[in-house]
């Protein structure tokens, strides 16, 4: 473990008995949420962040558990004199409802029939998330957050933030994200799910209760979304038509080093990882339904008009999943309202996984921006400050 | 801070307090930072390097990451968004000047604009009696490794003013110790070393 690494960390729960009234029009009368925390938050209670997570992460952002040599999925950005320093700030992240790492989720046991929600965990949103971690902010006696911050679906979240609680957070940072989805974007999204529902092993969503897993779906689902994730610039690099046995063989086994990883994956995903599939349905709904603009005439400069915080945006060169011209709208559209806003193109062959991966422009805007965010903190307000 | 540049000097007293201001090209955001302390402006810098806008977002600014050869800033900017759009040392380095001036002046109502003078003396004389193009101090590129792609002269910029209705509302040089000198007054297009033009749209007269 380096020096720079915040070391062993261990989730947390949160139980909530008062009910939330989710934008599909179901209510949740209780749940969970398993949260982390690392660093501490000072006196002032002002120097809270907020990881929001994307579509496979969860609440394990940085640091180890014990036993496992895996670091959190951000490991790279959050930890003493990362970009998200954990001397600074105290970084909270939680596992989205309807998730399967500890959240409430269809996983889950619903408290009302004592049997597993299965596929009767109602549809959540990107607004129904946002408002069950502002119960977590909530509980943690944080006013205001210093910072939101999330790539992918994770930077629609701190989209929905600004436009929901737009006192409550001070900073957003939008990394590889976008305004909505496009029909490509829902596409790819239904194909995934698609996979998933005609695996004879889904049974409707009551798998778990048949003491199965739906493994094949959800192998190609992620081996699908992982091709989105991918530049064809990187793949071409990594794997070319390199053949994994040196010559062809005319039949249909693995045969190019791309199959092979691409199934590599999509087993790692099924088998080891342990993701639920009914998870994997609702966090794809649950990007599809995103679109804040649609309840405001479809202007997303008029959805932004009320936001407060601060914004940087990020994106990366060779994301199609979540292009440079998808960020730009929302930076247009915070234009629109004379917000305060940054932008910054990170050139990166990694397509949309950049987000995740060291890259030192990247890190150095993030840096940069940090300190303007530390900078705000009203211990550092003592002296003369420009921010 | 390092001292400020004649040339910014100059620009700072163009700018009215309080205003609105896009600095295109803004590099380490001295000047848009300098804008902001001393007249109290808010705005935008825009800079497609990478470097230079880490800086930016170092000195506090709000930057963009923008290329201006394949964006237009009227899809980010609606019509007469800021009082000012400032464009230093970039004209020359751009695809199509003509083109960008235009969007400049329809999202600006007033704009700034300094580049090098390629009729300064010095490049004259370097290409009438050396019969090569000019490499000095103010322009240390050889010709075929450049960024400077457009250079022009002040008569050039001002043709070009005409040719395209814009109105000239100042204008001032300044040489490489970013002094001016008596000879500059009096012959600007063969003594003046930079050039800074104050300009907008004619019909707003």
């Amino acid at each position: 473990m380096s020096s720079n690494s915040i070391g062993f960390v261990a989730p947390q729960r949160l139980k909530v008995s008062t009910p939330l009234d989710m934008m599909s029009g179901s209510v949740l009368p209780a749940y969970q949420l398993a949260y982390e925390t690392y660093g501490e938050l000072n006196e002032a209670k002002d120097n809270a962040l907020l990881i929001c997570h994307a579509l496979s992460g969860n609440h394990h952002v940085a640091g180890f558990y014990e036993g496992d040599k895996n670091p959190g999925w951000w490991n790279e950005y959050i930890g003493p004199g990362k970009p998200i320093d954990t001397n600074d700030f105290f970084v909270v992240c939680s596992n989205n409802l309807g998730g399967c790492h500890g959240s409430s989720g269809p996983a889950t046991v619903d408290p009302t029939t004592g049997k597993v929600y299965g596929p009767d965990f109602p549809i959540v949103t990107c607004k129904d998330w946002v408002a069950s971690q502002n119960v977590l902010r909530q509980h943690l006696n944080i006013d205001c957050w210093a910072a939101v911050i999330g790539g992918s679906m994770g930077g629609m979240q701190v989209l929905q933030w600004s436009i929901d609680y737009p006192e409550k957070i001070k900073h957003a940072i939008v990394i590889a994200a976008a305004p909505k989805l496009s029909a490509q974007n829902i596409a790819f999204n239904e194909v995934a799910r698609r996979a998933i529902m005609e695996d004879p092993d889904f049974h409707n969503g009551r798998f778990i209760e048949q003491h199965t897993i739906p493994k094949r779906g959800l192998a190609l689902a992620r081996m699908l979304g992982h091709l989105t994730y991918l530049s064809d610039d990187m793949m071409g690099e990594k794997f070319g038509r390199t053949l994994r046995e040196g010559k062809l063989n005319y039949n249909y086994d693995v045969e190019f080093q791309v199959e092979s990883y691409l199934r590599y994956q999509g087993e790692k995903f099924a088998t080891k990882q342990n993701f639920d599939a009914n998870t994997y349905l609702l966090m794809t709904k649950a990007l599809d339904y995103f679109d804040p603009a649609s309840e405001h005439d479809n202007d997303l400069a008029a959805t932004l008009s009320t936001a407060s915080a601060k914004f940087l945006v990020i994106s990366f060169t060779t994301d199609w999943r979540f292009a440079p011209e998808r960020s730009r709208e929302i930076v247009k559209a915070l234009l629109d309202n004379d917000a305060d806003v940054s932008y910054a193109e990170i050139t990166s062959q990694h397509g949309h996984d950049a987000f995740l991966l060291k890259n030192k422009h990247y890190e150095q805007v993030f840096s940069a921006y940090m300190a303007r965010v530390k900078a705000g903190l009203s211990s550092e307000l003592s002296g003369q400050n420009h921010d | 801070m390092t001292k400020l540049s004649t040339e910014f000097v100059n620009i700072t007293e163009w700018v009215t307090p309080n205003a609105r201001v896009l600095d295109l090209g803004c590099g380490d955001g001295k000047l848009l930072k300098h804008l902001k302390e001393t007249l109290n402006i808010t705005g935008y810098g825009m800079e497609i390097d990478p470097v230079k806008n880490v800086k930016a977002i170092q000195a506090g600014l709000n930057v963009i990451q923008s290329n201006l050869n394949e964006a237009d800033i009227r899809e980010y900017f609606d019509k007469d968004s800021f009082d000012f759009i400032i464009m230093t040392q970039a004209l020359q380095v751009v695809r199509r000047p003509d083109l960008l001036l235009e969007q400049m002046l329809s999202t600006g109502k007033e704009c700034i604009i300094t580049f090098p003078n390629f009729g300064h003396w010095r490049n004259r004389t370097q290409l009438f009696f050396g019969g090569k193009m000019p490499q000095n101090e103010y322009l240390p590129n050889t010709w075929y490794d450049t960024p400077n792609i457009h250079l022009c002269t002040f008569k050039d910029f001002e043709d070009l003013c005409e040719s395209k209705q814009i109105k000239i509302v100042s204008k001032s040089v300044v040489n490489q110790q970013n002094k001016t000198t008596f000879g500059m007054k009096l012959a600007p297009n063969w003594f003046g070393e930079v050039a800074l033009y104050r300009i907008k749209r004619h019909e707003q007269t």
